[in-house]
C-alpha cells in the first residue's frame, strides 16, 4: 500500500535541485534567446516573436520537420516489434543467457562517434564490407550517392545501436514472469498468440511505455552517427532536425532563431509524447495508470 | 528475417512454459527460431568484427582488399594512438567523469525512487513525465547556455561539469529502474523495521539496500552507458586540461585525411571500456534484470 503524503517531495529535492541546475536554468536561457537577435560581438536586440514566425515560414524547417517526423515514427516502428521478438527468442537462464546479454548490449555502450565510424567502414563503397553483398545481385549500392541506399542505411544503423534498448527492457520484464502464469495458460488451452497477448504483453506494458518514449525522444537527438555516415546528405535525404539547428546556431551563429527552432519542435515532442504516455499508461487498465509502478 | 525470428520467438515462450515432449514434436519451429536469433546476433557483431579486421590492417591493404583475415598483420595502428600522451589522459579524464556520474546518479536517484515507490503524493505521474522529457533538450541549442552555466560556477572545464550534465541522462532512467525494483519490495518489510526499532537511515542502509542489490547494478549500469557514450556535452565542457576521449578521436580524424587503420584502432580501444565493462558485470546483470519487475 502506498501511503497518500505529499512527504514524497521530500525525498525528491535532491533529484529536482540537481534537475533545475541542469534542466530549468539552460531551458530559461534558450527561452530568453529565442526573443533575441544575437550575433557575434554585437548586444542581443530583443525581436519579440520574429525568430518564431521566421521559424514557421521557413521550408527547410518544415521540410526537416517532415523527414524527422518520419523517421521517428519508421525506427518505432520496427525497433518495438523486432526488440520484442528478438526480447521472446533469447535464452533464459545459464552461460547462453549471458553470452546473449553481453551481444546485445555491446552496441549500446559504443560511443556515438564510434558507431558512425563503424558504419562509416562498414559500409563505404571503397573498403566496406556491406556494399559486397550486393554485388551478387548487380545493384550498385553507394551510401554516398545514392539517395535510398543512404536513408536505408541510416535506418539499418539506428535499428542496430537502439534495437537492444528495447530488447534488454522486454527481456528484463519477460523474466519476471512467473512459470505458474504459462502454466495457467497452458491447462486453459491458450494459443501461442493469445499466450502473447494476454499474459507477456501486459507485464511489458511499463518497459514498453519507456523504451517507446526513450527512443521516440531521443531519435530527435541523432546527429553525431548520421554527420558522420552521410553527413546529411546526399543532398537533404538524410538532414534531420539536429543538423538543420546545428547548421544554424554553430554554422552561422544564428543563436535566437536556433533557439525559437529547438523551443518549436521541443513543444511538438512534448504533445506527441504525451499522448504516448497517457495512452499507454491508461491502455488496458481502465483508467489513467501509474507511470512508474502497476 | 523477421519473420522467421517471430516464428522461434513464440515457440521459445512456449518451451520454458510446455512439457518437453510438447517440444519435440515442433522441432522445426526450434530450427527457425535459432536461425533468426542467430541473423540477430550475426548483424550486431559483423560491423564490430569488420571494423577490429581493418585496425590490425595497413592502410593499402585496408584501400585494395576486402577480407576478415588480415594478409599483413600489423599493430602499428595501436602503438600509433598509445605512443600518444593525450590519449592516456583522455582515457582518464572520461573514466572519472563517468565514475562520478555514476555516483551521483545514484545519490539523488535512490530517495527519489524511494519517493515514487512508497508514497502516492500530488503529481507525481505527471513529475516523473516531466523528469524524462528533459532527455529531449536539443543539444546544439543548449550548449550556449550549458557553457555559460558552467562557466558563472566555476566549473567549466572539470571532469566534474561533465557528471553534472550528463545527469540530465542519467537520472530519470535511474529512478524508473529503481523504482522498478523498489516497488517490488512489500512495504511489510519497511514496518517491521520500525517495529523492531530501526531508524529509517538504518533501515535504508541495511535492509532496504541490500534488497534491491540487482536494481543498483542495473541502474549504475544505465548511468555508466549514457555518460560514456554522450558526446556533444563532454566535448562543449571540456576545453584544454581536461579532453575526454571522444574528443581525441575526433582531433586524430582531423589531423592529416583519415587514416582508415588508425580511425579503426581507436574505435577498437573506444569500444573496449563498455565490453569489459559488461563482461565483469555480466552474471549480476543478468541476475538483476532476471529480479527485476522492471
Amino acid at each position: 500500500m502506498k501511503i497518500e503524503s505529499n512527504r514524497g517531495w521530500l525525498f525528491l529535492i535532491p533529484a529536482l535541485l540537481i534537475m533545475a541546475l541542469n534542466a530549468f536554468i539552460p531551458f530559461m536561457t534558450v527561452i530568453n534567446y529565442s526573443f533575441q537577435d544575437i550575433l557575434p560581438g554585437l548586444d542581443p536586440i530583443w525581436v519579440g516573436l520574429e525568430n518564431y514566425v521566421n521559424v514557421l515560414q521557413d521550408p527547410d524547417f518544415r521540410s526537416a520537420f517532415v523527414r524527422q517526423l518520419i523517421f521517428s515514427f519508421v525506427i518505432l516502428g520496427i525497433q518495438v516489434p523486432l526488440g520484442i521478438l528478438i526480447s521472446l527468442g533469447m535464452p533464459k537462464s545459464g552461460w547462453k543467457a549471458v553470452t546473449a546479454l553481453i551481444i546485445v548490449g555491446l552496441p549500446l555502450l559504443i560511443p556515438y562517434n564510434v558507431v558512425g565510424i563503424i558504419w562509416r567502414v562498414f559500409t563505404r563503397s571503397d573498403l566496406g564490407l556491406f556494399p559486397l553483398l550486393f554485388e551478387p545481385f548487380g545493384y550498385n549500392y553507394n551510401v554516398g550517392e545514392n539517395p535510398v541506399d543512404a536513408y536505408g542505411t541510416v535506418l539499418l544503423m539506428d535499428v542496430w545501436h537502439w534495437t537492444p534498448l528495447i530488447v534488454l527492457l522486454c527481456y528484463s520484464a519477460l523474466n519476471a514472469i512467473p512459470d505458474a502464469y504459462y502454466q495457467a495458460a497452458r491447462i486453459d488451452g491458450a494459443s501461442r498468440w493469445k499466450t502473447f497477448r494476454y499474459i507477456i504483453l501486459p507485464r511489458m506494458r511499463n518497459v514498453l511505455t519507456i523504451g517507446i518514449l526513450l527512443r521516440f525522444m531521443d531519435s530527435f537527438r541523432i546527429f553525431t552517427e548520421v554527420s558522420l555516415l552521410t553527413g546529411g546528405g546526399p543532398g537533404t535525404t538524410t538532414s534531420f532536425l539536429s543538423d538543420l539547428l546545428v547548421r544554424n546556431a554553430v554554422g552561422s551563429f544564428n543563436f535566437g532563431y536556433a533557439a525559437a527552432m529547438s523551443l518549436i519542435y521541443f513543444y511538438v515532442i512534448l504533445i506527441i509524447s504525451y499522448v504516448f504516455f497517457i495512452v499507454l499508461t491508461s491502455v488496458g487498465t481502465g483508467e489513467e495508470g501509474q507511470p512508474t509502478a502497476e | 528475417m523477421t519473420t522467421t525470428a517471430s516464428g522461434k520467438s513464440k515457440a521459445d515462450v512456449q518451451d520454458t512454459a510446455q512439457s518437453r515432449e510438447r517440444r519435440e514434436k515442433k522441432p522445426n519451429r526450434n530450427w527457425a527460431q535459432m536461425i533468426g536469433m542467430t541473423a540477430y546476433y550475426a548483424f550486431l557483431l559483423l560491423p564490430l568484427l569488420w571494423m577490429l579486421s581493418m585496425s590490425f590492417k595497413t592502410n593499402d591493404e585496408i584501400l585494395s582488399t576486402r577480407s576478415f583475415i588480415p594478409q599483413t598483420f600489423t599493430l602499428d595502428n595501436y602503438i600509433t594512438i598509445l605512443s600518444e600522451p593525450d590519449w592516456r589522459n583522455a582515457f582518464a579524464v572520461t573514466l572519472s567523469y563517468v565514475a562520478m556520474n555514476t555516483i551521483l546518479t545514484l545519490i539523488v536517484a535512490l530517495p527519489a525512487a524511494y519517493a515514487f515507490s512508497r508514497y502516492k503524493f500530488r503529481g507525481d505521474n505527471h513529475l516523473f513525465f516531466w523528469l524524462l522529457t528533459n532527455r529531449m533538450a536539443p543539444g546544439a541549442v543548449f550548449l550556449l547556455p550549458y557553457v555559460e552555466l558552467y562557466s558563472s560556477i566555476n566549473l567549466f572545464d572539470t571532469p566534474f561539469a561533465v557528471a553534472l550534465a550528463h545527469t540530465i541522462f542519467s537520472v530519470p532512467l535511474a529512478i524508473w529502474i529503481l523504482e522498478g525494483f523498489m516497488s517490488g519490495i512489500p512495504t511489510a518489510i519497511d514496518e517491521t523495521a520500525y517495529v523492531d526499532g530501526y531508524s529509517f537511515q538504518a533501515f535504508f542502509r541495511k535492509i532496504f539496500m541490500p534488497l534491491i542489490g540487482p536494481g543498483i547494478g542495473v541502474a549504475a549500469f544505465f548511468s555508466f552507458l549514457f555518460s560514456w557514450v554522450e558526446l556533444l556535452m563532454a566535448r562543449t565542457l571540456t576545453a584544454s586540461s581536461s579532453k575526454p576521449i571522444v574528443v581525441q578521436l575526433s582531433r586524430s580524424l582531423g589531423a592529416d585525411g583519415w587514416d582508415w587503420g588508425v580511425i579503426a584502432a581507436a574505435g577498437v580501444l573506444m569500444i573496449l571500456p563498455g565490453a569489459l565493462l559488461i563482461y565483469f558485470v555480466r552474471d549480476y546483470l543478468a541476475k538483476g534484470f532476471a529480479l527485476g519487475r522492471v
